[in-house]
């Protein structure tokens, strides 16, 4: 389908907004702080962030306290988090947790949870994958055991966003209706969460052990094709995050090679460093194509949004990982240290494309869409 | 550019029904039809008055067309006889010839009569066009032209070519230039096909000993050749870069799922299959970011935006058609081997139907994607340079006498 990309001038006021607000409050200092903290995050900064920005509930209906928007802002807004590194709770509360309640979960759970969420009250976190390794529906197999008119959970679920510090889990599994979503909070009984410990320290990662523990299902019946399409939302929200990163990546890269002088001119005027600068810039403009068309597919319901989203997921994933290490190559000896922050993307890079399933898995699913 | 009067679209549909009620396009040839759309001024509108126009906006010629062809099942010259004619020698005909020339030149470019060609490439001077080393020597009034050009289509049909020359070799590359028509007819002319990959010939080499040209036959004054051609090769670099699909899956693509689903069964082995699935997938992928591109490219213009994302069509394409290609072929597999077309040498008869004949031609036709209106190489200097802002090369040709330049 042909879509219209024509972000409007409030975009580009919310892209502004959101770029100022993050220079000032998730600087490379504010992140290397945040990053080395269990929690992984600065709560003033969040607070800030859901109250006056008005962002944690950006998804949210106005009705229960949020922006109204939709995923076309969303992905302005994760473009210019991912451009900043920003150290929050976003992707798994304000992404994931946020578009499972609005898709897979009752009236009242939803009401509730929205309502914390959109005031930063609240965060939450979905927890799809299991130790089997898939990314893919079937790949989850945690099945929730029928007791007392309620349900209890003996299991593992891995790599879950903010995992260890979320205040609600959403759990992915199944039941005599087939996929479902349970909810668990935290200090569960019989719940253990484990920070793991990340290639990527800005976005932490926890596991998640369940020993016979009390989860309260909120959905009804099978929720495979909802579930679906919420992973599919976060893929394209993640993408739109990956250009954000991918772009910063081009301009740092640029930005040196103007400036550093070897055998007396800027490394920038050699060909074998402006040509790979020239195709880093064609890779970053084809999966600004790619983001802008999944957020804008899933905003407009299109219905090749589940093609479009894995495209722009399998894209993002590879384009980001080869700016950012071209952009270590760029800075030699200087892209390589601690000092520099070359490697905060780099691995933010790694693990953004393997998070939901890497680039061959996405185009495994796009392949299978099309009928290749 | 130029003011434009104003014109109501409806009083121009008037007029080209005036035209239609005189002479009727599915009643007459090509060239008898347009030569009354010349006359009525609607052959270009953006022309002035008595050279194919009315001096209107350019949008409107869409609306001439539209009018035409909303009455007749026929409308003549589309696509045109002469691209080149319409899209280059036209526009600076106009711009930079004398009244006498444009008299002369405009009405046969338009209805068809006289095909046209670019004469600026030469075996040494390929991306470094403005080194070029064709002389051309005043004598009296005329200039005599000695020199080789290369890379010319329709040469070998054309009346007139578009001819740059070096003027003057003891001023740096850019200044010594001067642009010509040159009548192709002339003595001291010769035109051979030149064979390509594919054992066709879409091109020619043009051979110019002792050419006598008037000398009102320059356009622009004398050293100012490059700054006329500049125009040209930008329309050139534009029109070659903005293809691409326009629908999901179309297009090349559309070839290549097709030769992939129509694979041999059995061929594979279960590695070999999934390897060549994400190469297709990949392929897929890549032909679609073209089309997103090239969507969001127009949505920026239209918004009077534009970025970066216009830049970077041509490089892309000729990457991503240059792999699907080479992709074609492996998974044709062993029956990629067989060249059914034979390499007899002879003139282009355009692209082959068959799905696999295409794969094959296109393997070979698409190795000139990178090279022709600017390499690869050249256009990852342009992002580059003009995109990224990074500096250039130093250039030992800056500030030095033409002829002083050393060259292959």
């Amino acid at each position: 389908m042909s879509i219209d990309f024509s972000f409007t001038e409030e975009h580009d006021e919310l892209r502004a907004t959101v770029r100022a607000f993050l220079e000032s409050h998730s600087d490379e200092a504010a992140v290397r702080e945040q990053m080395s903290t269990d929690r992984g995050y600065d709560p003033e900064v969040w607070r800030q962030l859901a109250e006056q920005m008005g962002l944690a509930g950006l998804l949210i209906p106005e009705e229960h306290g949020g922006a109204g928007m939709g995923c076309v802002e969303l992905g302005v807004v994760m473009e210019e988090m991912g451009r900043a590194l920003l150290c929050a709770p976003y992707l798994g509360t304000a992404v994931f947790a946020t578009n499972a309640l609005q898709h897979c979960a009752d009236e009242t759970t939803r009401k509730e949870l929205l309502v914390g969420i959109a005031a930063g009250r609240t965060t939450a976190t979905l927890a799809h994958a299991e130790p089997n390794g898939r990314w893919d529906l079937a790949g989850i197999e945690l099945q929730a055991k029928a007791a007392d008119g309620g349900f209890t959970l003996s299991g593992e679920k891995r790599w879950v966003l903010d995992g260890h510090t979320a205040d609600v889990m959403l759990v992915a599994a199944r039941s005599d209706e087939g996929l479902s979503l349970f909810r668990v909070d935290a200090g569960a009984s019989g719940l253990v969460r484990t920070l793991v410990p990340t290639l990527d320290t800005t976005r932490k990662l926890a596991s998640l052990r369940f020993d016979r523990t009390p989860a309260q299902r909120v959905s009804t019946g099978d929720q495979s094709e909802a579930f679906a399409r919420v992973l599919a939302i976060g893929g394209a929200a993640l993408a739109a995050e990956q250009v954000g990163g991918a772009q910063k990546c081009l301009e740092m890269a640029v930005d040196y090679a103007k400036t550093r002088l070897q055998f007396g001119r800027p490394i920038g005027s050699y060909q074998a460093i402006k040509h790979k600068c020239a195709d880093m810039l064609v890779e970053v403009e084809f999966a600004k194509s790619a983001a802008y068309a999944a957020c804008f597919g899933a905003a407009g319901e299109a219905e090749d949004f589940l093609e479009t989203a894995a495209l722009a997921k399998a894209t993002c994933s590879e384009v980001y990982f080869h700016a950012a290490a071209e952009n270590i190559q760029i800075h030699g000896g200087m892209g390589f240290t601690w000092e520099l922050p070359c490697h905060l993307y780099f691995k933010r890079a790694k693990a953004s494309d393997l998070f939901l399933g890497d680039a061959a898995h996405h185009r495994e699913v796009l392949a299978g869409l099309v009928g290749i | 550019m130029a003011e434009y009067r104003s014109m109501s679209e409806e009083e121009l549909r008037e007029r080209v029904r005036a035209l239609l009620a005189e002479v009727h396009p599915e009643q007459v040839d090509a060239v008898g039809f347009r030569q009354k759309q010349f006359d009525h001024g609607l052959a270009w509108v953006h022309f002035p008055e008595g050279h194919g126009g009315l001096g209107l906006s350019p949008k409107l010629n869409l609306v001439v067309h539209d009018e035409i062809a909303r009455h007749s099942k026929v409308v003549h010259g589309d696509p045109p006889a002469s691209v080149i004619g319409i899209g280059m020698g036209a526009p600076v005909v106009l711009t930079y010839g004398s009244e006498e020339m444009k008299k002369r030149l405009l009405p046969k470019i338009f209805t068809g009569e006289e095909i046209w060609c670019q004469l600026f490439s030469e075996p040494s001077a390929g991306s470094d066009v403005a080194g070029l080393a064709t002389s051309a020597v005043r004598d009296g009034d005329h200039w005599i032209v000695n020199g080789q050009k290369v890379w010319t289509t329709v040469a070998h049909l054309s009346r007139w070519g578009m001819l740059l020359a070096r003027t003057n070799p003891d001023v740096p590359k850019h200044d010594g230039l001067s642009y010509f028509v040159l009548d192709m007819h002339a003595p001291g002319v010769e035109v051979r096909p030149l064979y390509q990959i594919t054992g066709e010939a879409e091109f020619n080499e043009v051979f110019m000993t002792d050419v006598r040209i008037p000398h009102d036959h320059m356009l622009g004054k004398e050293g100012q050749g490059w700054r006329v051609a500049i125009t040209t090769l930008m329309n050139e670099r534009v029109a070659i870069g903005g293809g691409g699909s326009k629908r999901k899956g179309g297009g090349a693509t559309a070839q290549l799922l097709k030769l992939w689903r129509e694979r041999k069964p059995g061929a594979l082995s279960p590695g070999q299959e999934a390897i060549l699935r994400d190469r297709v997938t990949r392929s897929y992928i890549d032909n679609e970011l073209l089309r997103l591109t090239a969507q969001r490219a127009r949505a920026a213009q239209k918004a009077g935006n534009p970025g970066p994302e216009g830049s970077v069509a041509k490089l892309a394409q000729a990457e991503i058609n240059k792999r699907m290609w080479e992709l074609a072929l492996d998974v044709l597999g062993g029956d990629g081997l067989a060249f059914e077309a034979g390499y007899e040498l002879r003139q282009s008869a355009g692209r082959p139907q068959n799905v696999e004949a295409l794969a094959k031609y296109q393997f070979l036709r698409s190795r000139a994607n990178s090279i022709e209106g600017g390499t690869s190489e050249i256009m990852r200097n342009i992002l580059g340079e003009r995109v990224l802002g990074l500096p250039g090369e130093p250039r030992v040709d800056k500030d030095v006498a033409w002829k002083e330049v050393p060259r292959s």
